[in-house]
């Protein structure tokens, strides 16, 4: 296991009486794609801002590389930030852009005319030295902040929302870009976004964040596969959230119906949340199946269908390559390494701070 | 196409029509009687009454009070101006609105005002009599009318280096400080340069008329010091010679187009 280059302890913050951050604690680890995901104002950019030295946390400490750097100033940290919408120099050119961190730390010429060649290259584009900003679209222009980031040899490039301004294909085009870029320079990438699907493309390691707490951290298949709350499953995709009653170890009752699952340990009886993915679903026909239910709706998205059954009081979502006509009576089968199984939390409150207590 | 291009000729017609009385016939009038003597016949003799020596004090002084006026608004202006686009939640405003409220008085009552504060026996010298300090003559010097420039003349200086500066992104200085940059070299490599445009045309708006003015020195100067302004304002109301006033607004005319050529090149250098 790699070790930790980042640590946050303890950090709250609050702006004009209003909590952002409450008791955050994290750890990054070295050489890792790590993303901060949430929906805006749920702290991701502030902790962003904290490790920047942008921001002083009210409590709690930044360590990195084992150094307290909670008080130390932007310019005297290792690290360095893409910021959303770019942020270039305007009145300098892409090379004088680029060069601008190195000609602060009294880089000689020819290094500095190396560094800017090689962060061109990097970034694919080459040529561009003497291009003005505005004169980039904003896939470019995002690309040359990123090269003015690097050329600086930052342990950790923090990435704010970078890709929020670019369109759907830039955008996706930019996330191998990025894979790719952090391959080759072999640091840490902190990245935030509100985007679940850029989190999961690009990350090792996801942070899931609401109202200032850590909801789950963990791989983006276990964040998908295995939300351990009902906000991380409804932000990360689409899923049925369904309430239901763990009869025994590894069987469950949804709305009626006893399912095969793989969890154990809740108890007997316990009422508990299920989330079943919608292309988890499998319309079987329904005599086979203890749970039926009428198609109601269906539309054609290109990849799959997107189905509404409505079984047991409840509206399922489903995804299926195979149709059901409107109408038809089907019954639903879930592999029971598909159902997974959540604490109910007693009120809102609680399901905000269950993660860090 | 063509009917539209028609309509918006006609629209244009008043304001054409407005540019060529007020604005071309005086300035061919100004030409005309510049390049005239009294007979009617072509003569350069108005305009090389500037290097006689009493004419070109008149524009030295002038060029160096524009200078000094100019130069004091700057250096009060650009720090004022950095506090209010950093208060970005605070009142600025406010604050911005008190530094251009004097701008509702009647230039030449506020101009006046100061020449009671100056006076030998103003409220100046009242104030510093009471306090027991020696009483100080003020009125009637360059100081004076240096004093009145740049208190009138402020707010254009204020105006557009506030904007320049205030639509300077955070995160373009965040992004500078990121990089390494300290504060303060922040501010010489970034914040600077980025305001570029608006010294400029605060220097413009601000040098221009200081360069010109004859009110605030006539008020606040006396007769004593003479800039090139009443010069050419004596010409016309007093001797009445048309001719040489003319003459002398010509040569003025010739520095403020060279002032403006000059910003208007170091203004597309930067945003080259």
């Amino acid at each position: 296991m790699s070790k930790d280059l980042i640590l946050l302890e303890h950090i709250s913050k609050s702006y004009d009486g209003q909590m952002i951050l409450d008791d955050l604690n994290l750890s990054i680890h070295e050489n890792s794609f790590v993303t901060l995901l949430g929906p805006s104002g749920c702290g991701k950019t502030t902790t962003l801002r904290i490790l920047g030295g942008f921001e002083k946390p009210d409590k709690g400490n930044v360590i990195f590389d084992g150094q307290n750097i909670t008080e130390l100033a932007p310019n005297k940290r290792m690290l360095n930030t893409v910021f959303q919408k770019y942020a270039l120099f305007t009145h300098l050119d892409i090379a004088e852009n680029i060069a601008f961190g190195l000609k602060i730390k009294n880089k000689t010429q020819s290094y500095i005319n190396d560094k800017i060649k090689y962060a061109l290259k990097l970034v694919n584009l080459e040529g561009f030295e003497h291009r003005m900003p505005d004169s980039l679209s904003g896939g470019q222009q995002q690309r040359i902040a990123i090269a003015r980031a690097i050329v600086n040899e930052p342990k950790v490039l923090l990435l704010d929302e970078p890709l929020g301004a670019l369109d759907l294909k830039l955008r996706q085009d930019m996330q191998y870009e990025l894979i790719r870029l952090k391959n080759e320079l072999g640091i840490t990438f902190l990245y935030v976004t509100h985007d679940q699907e850029e989190a999961l493309t690009m990350s090792d390691h996801i942070v899931v964040m609401n109202q200032g707490y850590i909801q789950q951290e963990g791989s983006p298949e276990k964040i998908y596969n295995e939300p351990e709350n009902a906000f991380v499953a409804d932000f990360i995709g689409d899923s049925n959230i369904i309430p239901a009653t763990m009869v025994c170890d590894e069987l469950v009752d949804i709305l009626g119906a006893k399912f095969a699952c793989v969890d154990k340990d809740f108890g007997v009886n316990k009422p508990v949340d299920v989330v079943i993915r919608p292309e988890d679903v499998e319309l079987v026909r329904p005599e086979n199946c203890s749970l039926c239910g009428v198609v109601t709706h269906i539309i054609f998205k290109g990849v799959h269908y997107e189905m509404t059954v409505e079984a047991g009081g409840f509206e399922w979502l489903v995804h299926s390559t195979r149709m059901s006509a409107p109408g038809t009576t089907v019954g639903i089968s879930v592999d029971p390494f598909n159902i997974q199984i959540m604490n109910r939390p007693a009120s809102e409150d609680e399901e905000a701070i269950s993660e860090n207590v | 196409m063509y009917k539209k291009g028609k309509t918006s000729r006609l629209m244009a017609s008043p304001y054409l029509a407005w540019a060529f009385i007020f604005i071309l016939v005086p300035l061919g009038m100004i030409f005309y009687y510049g390049f005239t003597n009294e007979a009617g016949s072509f003569t350069l003799q108005n305009i090389s009454y500037i290097i006689q020596p009493a004419y070109f004090k008149s524009l030295l002084l002038a060029f160096e009070l524009g200078i000094v006026s100019t130069v004091v608004c700057f250096l009060l202006a650009y720090p004022l101006c950095m506090i209010l686009a950093d208060m970005k939640l605070g009142h600025h405003e406010f604050i911005l609105t008190l530094f251009i409220l004097p701008m509702w008085m009647n230039f030449l009552l506020r101009t006046l005002t100061w020449m009671t504060l100056l006076e030998r026996k103003g409220v100046l010298n009242d104030i510093l009599s009471v306090l027991h300090l020696p009483p100080v003559y003020i009125i009637n010097t360059p100081a004076a009318i240096v004093i009145g420039m740049v208190y009138n003349f402020l707010p254009f200086m204020i105006l557009p280096i506030y904007n320049s500066l205030s639509k300077i992104d955070d995160n373009v200085i965040n992004a500078a400080r990121d990089l390494g940059a300290s504060s303060f070299q922040t501010f010489l490599r970034v914040t600077l340069p980025l305001s570029v445009p608006g010294i400029i045309s605060g220097i413009t708006m601000v040098f221009i008329p200081a360069l010109t003015t004859f009110a605030i020195s006539s008020m606040l100067g006396g007769s004593k010091v003479l800039l090139i302004g009443n010069v050419i304002e004596q010409e016309f109301t007093v001797a009445y010679d048309w001719h040489l006033g003319s003459g002398l607004s010509i040569i003025l005319m010739i520095f403020i187009l060279a002032n403006m050529i000059v910003s208007a090149i170091a203004d597309r250098k930067e945003n080259l």
